[in-house]
């Protein structure tokens, strides 16, 4: 079996994030670039499959500050194959992203794509998606369980208040990980250091980056934090009341 | 089944590699002095003794099936009272802990720790360009060393949770008040500074541990000083211990032992009475480790109105506050295995001593000792305070 | 071609899900400015009915038996056909595990724009989104022709999108579902047993002011007034009073409910780390400057025994 895992990296919430002279983009100047949190994810159940059921997992990473550390721990957790897509990716949108990621996947015949169910600087959609339309493949997203036999990929997918319903999908296909059957291992850097020196990374080139379909931002900005609770004063009963009110303007009642 | 000689390249190369007197595994009497002493050791299926006889009966395989080698703090109990000098926590618990790891046989609490010191140089995961924050307002400036770009006397290695942590922060803040009024010469690397990685590498992350040493060690080769202090006692020992053999040697002490030298200055500026009844905490990494006992005791007696008082467990058999080794990384699971903690027992100790203040002398263990004053009965008057705290209230700094 | 602002109703086994009355609302503001109707488009098989409370100008119902329950493949059929003829001004989808399995698919498909984690519309019709875990709004003009729009919660009231005059129902045509690659196979109940706090979305917690097992009983009361569960933070779980799965904190959950209600929680930064992305913080406490107040929106300076049972009456009164 052959699995195909798309990695994104996205901008570190733990750093400040600040937007740019320009007023309608993030400064990525200075950005700290990590993983998207729910790809980390999509490898972790890639590496479970193949665990289970034998096969090789590639995990195909845009060129970005960090691609090389992501796809090295990735060789260090089983990865078999390391690619990564060269271009100028800052600020790309996910149309073109999944446009480039295409391209180089419709060579690589494979049976499940994996990939992680949304990042949190998509504005144009998630990856996963757009890829599976531009392949003709069937998509499911906010997966977290996945196992395939026979050509079919019997899954669950989450709906909200914890129900789950099992779903059977032709492959190839294109899932949306929410969350793998387990958390995402921890790898020791002695056994990364050791991928470093035993895997290689395949660069290839995204032929070319086309936005087309995502929106245009005219104007970013950052809400306002309030910095101490608004204190809700009065009498038990009275406070009990602006509570309720509260309440029904939050919408839980 | 794991053979002898499978062992002997491989397990017993690691205990050899992690400590320069692994040898002495050999030399283990079985005497279980070590499984005696350990806080948790009623807990572990295999404790340190009953570990090495594992060992020599060829069983390693089973050693590794099992997560209860997790609940040990690294506290140094074990290593202080072996007659045969058997390097326990360093060599053998160090090295288990990093073949599980390897195994992938790791609590989820400790991998997020471990994970977040790969990626942002601190266990807690805070952004690394914030580290210097807690300087703010602090007058004079606590000098940035890649600012001011001049030589220093002193290099302060602040550490994670002193650097970090909100509670810590007070006495952080508390000790640069402390270092001003003494007029000391003193720079810190702020964004620059790592984790020391003492407690990733006591909890089984070498590799980890040796990254970490590196980008500290190039730091400190950037800067001119003459020496160190830290905060915090596992960067006193790293940067004593552990980091020389990696080609990064500086002069290192404790901040108490660095102020208890300077007595004679610091005495004339202690005016204000802190009349209470207090009790010293040694921690692990300070006393048993490294045999510092007597300055903080003293720099406590040279408060006026401070009685000292001392716990049923002090200097070489003090208790651990369980944050050690990774402790503080496996709250959760080591509650869910004892349903007890180390930092509780060690509250009620003060308690019985009749003590009003706890007084520490490392980061990990306000909040520990706080945290357990909540929960511990007939502790809600104790107050938990690090010694650079009360010199600076007695200083009126 | 319409300036119709089209809202795709979810509906999981008879139950419509609270974001599409918050889309119909968003679908309102929307409408007004560009002068065009609310269409809700329900989707099922046998399920007209569900339409009945949608403040819509009027429903587009799409029946057949391959739509009884959602799958992304016979979804994305039926609407592509619906919005290919319609050309309506804009789609509104949720950002969730039925929208965000469409509209994606949909943009690429039908070569039309997709904005995602909308919040709110300007009254200009410009979409506001909320991204970068809520530190980062971007506004935009909504682009055409036809703007295909994955919605978040907050920026309407759900109560807004309901209506008690039942809108007119019509019956759209359904195209040929065939060649399915996906297919439902069954739903899995949630595990009957204990909660996962870090999936609930409206949590009573209680902290070391709750002061004994028996007031527990009083959270509980709350809690079940107003559909929530009860979480504490570590003094309450070592004490017993409540199981561990229930521990919101450093050793236990990390939590992001819609509303966190903080009852005797002192907010130690262990615990104030673990809740920091609930949507709405409301503590109570005894002590004005306990750090509770200062990552709560709202704050009740007081004592939690003098509130809880008026409380928990005025919220029965109020269902």
């Amino acid at each position: 079996m052959n699995i195909i895992v798309l990695a994104k990296l996205v901008p570190d919430l733990v750093e400040e994030l600040t937007i740019d002279p320009g007023g309608a983009a993030l400064d990525l100047t200075f950005a700290r670039w990590i993983i998207n949190e729910f790809d980390d994810h999509a490898i972790e159940q890639g590496i479970l499959l193949k665990e289970r059921g034998g096969g090789t997992v590639t995990v195909l990473v845009p060129d970005l500050d960090g691609a090389d550390d992501v796809l090295f721990t990735a060789a260090a957790k089983g990865a078999d194959r390391l690619i990564k897509l060269g271009g100028d990716f800052n600020g790309v949108n996910n149309h073109a992203l999944a446009r480039a990621f295409a391209a180089v996947v419709k060579e690589l015949q494979a049976d499940l794509i994996l990939t992680g169910v949304q990042a949190h600087d998509d504005l144009d959609g998630s990856a996963g998606p757009l890829l599976a339309e531009c392949l003709q493949m069937p998509y499911v997203g906010y997966v977290s369980g996945v196992s395939i036999n026979d050509g079919k990929s019997l899954l669950r997918k989450e709906y909200p208040g914890g129900l789950l319903a099992e779903m059977e999908v032709t492959t190839p296909a294109v899932l949306g990980i929410q969350a793998a059957e387990q958390p995402p291992r921890y790898v020791a850097v002695s056994k990364v250091r050791q991928a470093m020196k035993t895997s290689s990374i395949e660069e290839q080139d995204a032929s070319s980056l086309d936005p087309c379909g995502g929106p245009t931002v005219g104007r970013m900005f950052q809400p306002e934090a309030a910095a101490h609770a608004t204190m809700i004063a009065g009498s038990p009963d009275e406070v009990a009341d602006k509570l309720v009110d509260l309440f029904k303007e939050l919408g839980v009642l | 089944m794991a053979t002898i000689e499978v062992i002997e390249r491989s397990f017993y190369a690691k205990v050899l590699e992690a400590t320069p007197e692994g040898e002495r595994l050999r030399l283990c009497l079985e005497c279980g002095n070590c499984s005696g002493i350990c806080p948790f050791g009623y807990l572990m299926l295999y404790p340190p003794s009953r570990m090495i006889a594992m060992l020599r009966a060829d069983r390693f395989d089973q050693l590794l099936e099992t997560d209860t080698v997790w609940m040990c703090v690294s506290c140094y109990a074990c290593t202080a009272a072996c007659p045969s000098k058997v390097p326990l926590t360093p060599g053998l618990m160090a090295s288990i802990k990093e073949e599980l790891l390897l195994a992938g046989n790791v609590p989820d609490e400790l991998q997020a720790a471990l994970q977040n010191s790969q990626r942002y140089g601190n266990p807690q995961g805070e952004s690394p360009r914030k580290r210097a924050d807690w300087t703010l307002g602090i007058q004079p400036e606590v000098k940035l060393l890649a600012k001011v770009k001049q030589p220093v006397d002193v290099l302060w290695f602040v550490g994670d949770y002193a650097s970090y942590h909100p509670r810590v922060q007070l006495a952080t803040k508390a000790l640069a008040r402390v270092l001003n009024a003494l007029g000391v010469d003193f720079g810190i690397l702020g964004p620059e500074e790592w984790s020391d990685g003492d407690s990733q590498r006591l909890a089984g992350e070498r590799g980890l541990f040796e990254v970490l040493a590196e980008k500290n060690g190039k730091a400190f080769g950037k800067y001119q000083f003459n020496r160190i202090i830290t905060t915090d006692p596992h960067a006193y020992n790293a940067i004593k211990n552990e980091y020389p053999a990696l080609g990064i040697s500086y002069p290192v002490q404790h901040y108490t032992e660095f102020l208890a030298e300077r007595m004679d200055q610091l005495k004339p500026l202690l005016k204000q009475e802190v009349k209470v009844k207090a009790t010293y905490h040694d921690p692990c990494y300070l006393g048993r480790a490294n045999g510092i006992f007597e300055q903080p005791r003293a720099l406590l007696q040279a408060i006026p109105g401070m009685e000292l008082v001392e716990m049923t467990h002090n200097h070489m058999n003090s208790l651990c506050c369980g944050g050690g080794g990774g402790g503080m990384w496996l709250d959760g699971f080591q509650w869910e295995k004892a349903h007890v903690r180390l930092s509780e027992w060690r509250v009620r100790e003060a308690i019985s001593a009749g003590a009003e203040f706890l007084a520490v002398a490392c980061p990990y263990e306000t909040p520990r000792f706080e945290d357990a004053a909540k929960t511990v009965q007939g502790a809600g008057e104790l107050k938990v305070r690090d010694i650079a705290e009360l010199l600076a209230e007695s200083m009126g700094v | 071609m319409s300036q119709d602002i089209y809202v795709l109703i979810e509906h999981l086994r008879g139950q419509v899900a609270e974001l599409s009355y918050t889309m119909l609302a968003a679908g309102r503001e929307l409408a007004q400015g560009a002068g065009g109707n609310v269409v809700a488009v329900l989707l099922g098989h046998n399920a007209k009915e569900l339409g009945k409370d949608f403040a819509a100008d009027k429903v587009l119902y799409l029946d057949h038996a391959l739509l009884a329950d959602f799958t992304s493949d016979a979804y994305q059929k039926a609407l592509a056909d619906l919005i290919g003829k319609d050309q309506p001004r804009a789609v509104l989808f949720g950002n969730s595990s039925i929208g965000a399995d469409v509209a994606s698919v949909l943009s690429m498909r039908l070569d039309l724009p997709l904005v995602s984690s909308c919040r709110s519309f300007t009254q200009d019709g410009k979409f506001v989104s909320q991204i970068c875990g809520g530190k980062i709004m971007a506004e935009g003009e909504l682009p055409g022709p036809t703007a295909l729009v994955t919605m978040v919660p907050g920026g309407y009231q759900p109560d807004q999108g309901r209506s008690a005059a039942a809108p007119s129902i019509t019956e759209a045509p359904v195209p040929a579902l065939e060649a399915l690659r996906v297919a439902l196979s069954k739903y899995i109940e949630p595990e009957t047993g204990d909660v996962d706090i870090s999936k609930e979305p409206l949590l009573i917690a209680v902290g070391r002011g709750i002061q004994n097992k028996d007031n527990i009983e009083l959270a509980e009361n709350l809690a079940q007034a107003i559909g929530g569960v009860v979480c504490g933070s570590r003094p309450v779980i070592d004490q017993g009073w409540l199981a561990t799965s229930r521990l919101v904190g450093k050793s236990g959950k990390h939590v992001k409910p819609k509303i966190y209600f903080a009852m005797g929680i002192s907010g130690a930064p262990e615990h104030a780390e673990a809740i920091m992305q609930s949507d709405t913080i409301i503590a109570i406490n005894t002590d004005p400057k306990a750090p509770i107040f200062d990552v709560a929106k709202y704050g009740v300076e007081g004592d939690i025994f003098d509130l809880v049972e008026v409380l928990t009456e005025k919220v029965q009164q109020a269902k």
